[in-house]
């Protein structure tokens, strides 16, 4: 009897592992994201009151 | 590995079957409308954030969308409208659904808390456990109201954007609230009237079916004039304007005539032309709770000042 190489499961596989990937991904992007949205106005207003103080 | 062992495999899950878990035509609704609470709220908010609030949202919709197709796994192997689910289907164990309606309600209030602030969080939180617990696990097999109250978990969505934005609640986004929540049940009673379900076999009570086809029509008309208030109301609010009033009184006078037109007609009339009132009133449903929140986009994007009072 053949070997089939490529099943439909395969397939299926492939796609929740690529899927999944993506979505883990995608997540640590908004996660970056994130830190860089709430962190930056914080810095800036670091700054300006270094600036003033000096 | 043989052809024959394989054969065991046929029915895994792909991607796309994890995804349809979390009814994304239903999820389409709460990003629409979520969006418009979002931005139709007076407090400007970094548009990334804003991006993330909406995603964690939908995501939230989507976990209460697998937790009710756990729950309701029994009525969906039924009806025919629902057994090619992936779980009926035999693709998705229902406890697999179950544990990602868990983990995905649980990592979307989180993060939406940790995105924006507690308050829009905690009714994220609310409207999941509304949507899974109160409506699928107690009211939709035990009231024909079950649409009525159940509808609240759809509403909810504009105030989590409005509360995302504001970390409060106002009359503005409790009248938005109201709109949806009135318009669910003219909006779904309709689409009973014309489909021919299955809910009886699956002993899901819906109102066509325990309190007869006239009741039902009583009803839609009921609440749709009960709607109209609410609808128009919001245009005199802050986040409305000429353009929303205007839309306002036209989308609300043909929705009070389709309903009307509804209330009169006897069954064998419709019957006769297949529903076609009823077919009709169910696709400007759909008009107009798009129409009502794109004007409050418009109001709210219109450059120079010109949206808005």
């Amino acid at each position: 009897m053949s070997l089939v190489r490529e099943h439909e499961m395969h397939k299926r596989r492939k796609s929740r592992n690529i899927g999944l990937g993506g979505v883990l991904i995608l997540f640590v992007t908004l996660v970056f994201g994130l830190t860089i949205a709430k962190v930056s106005p914080l810095m800036n207003e670091v700054t300006a009151q270094n600036e003033t103080s000096q | 590995m043989t052809d024959f062992s394989a054969n065991q495999y046929e029915d895994e899950a792909s991607f796309g079957d994890y995804f349809s878990l979390l009814k994304p035509r239903v999820m389409s609704l709460v990003v629409f409308t979520a969006m418009v609470g979002l931005i139709v709220a007076p407090v400007s908010v970094n548009p990334f954030v804003a991006f993330t609030a909406i995603l964690f949202i939908a995501i939230g919709g989507g976990a209460s969308g697998a937790l009710n197709m756990w729950w309701d796994a029994d009525i969906d192997t039924v009806m025919k409208r629902t057994k090619t689910r992936p779980i009926p289907a035999g693709k998705i164990p229902a406890i697999e659904a179950r544990n990602l309606g868990v983990a995905l309600s649980g990592i979307s209030v989180v993060m939406l808390a940790l995105a924006t602030n507690i308050v829009a969080g905690a009714f994220l939180a609310f409207t999941i456990f509304f949507y899974a617990v109160v409506y699928t696990m107690w009211l939709k097999r035990w009231t024909p109201q079950n649409i009525v109250i159940g509808g609240a978990s759809g509403a909810f969505p504009p105030m989590i954007g409005w509360a995302a934005a504001t970390g409060g609640i106002a009359m503005e986004s409790v009248l938005m609230f109201a709109v949806i929540f009135m318009w669910t049940p003219p909006h779904f009673w309709a689409l009973c009237l014309f489909m021919k379900s299955d809910y009886d076999e699956a002993g899901v009570p819906m109102l066509t079916a325990t309190h007869g086809r006239r009741v039902t029509r009583n009803h839609i008309f009921a609440y749709t004039l009960l709607l109209a208030p609410f609808a128009i109301g919001l245009g005199f609010t802050s986040i409305g304007g000429p353009i929303y009033l205007a839309v306002a009184v036209v989308m609300n006078a043909l929705f009070i005539k389709g309903a009307w037109t509804i209330w009169k007609r006897k069954e064998d009339t419709s019957l006769d032309d297949e529903y076609k009132v009823e077919r009709s009133f169910f696709k400007l449903s759909l008009a107009y709770l798009f129409l009502h929140f794109g004007a409050l986009m418009v109001e709210a994007l219109l450059p120079f000042g010109l949206g808005g009072w």
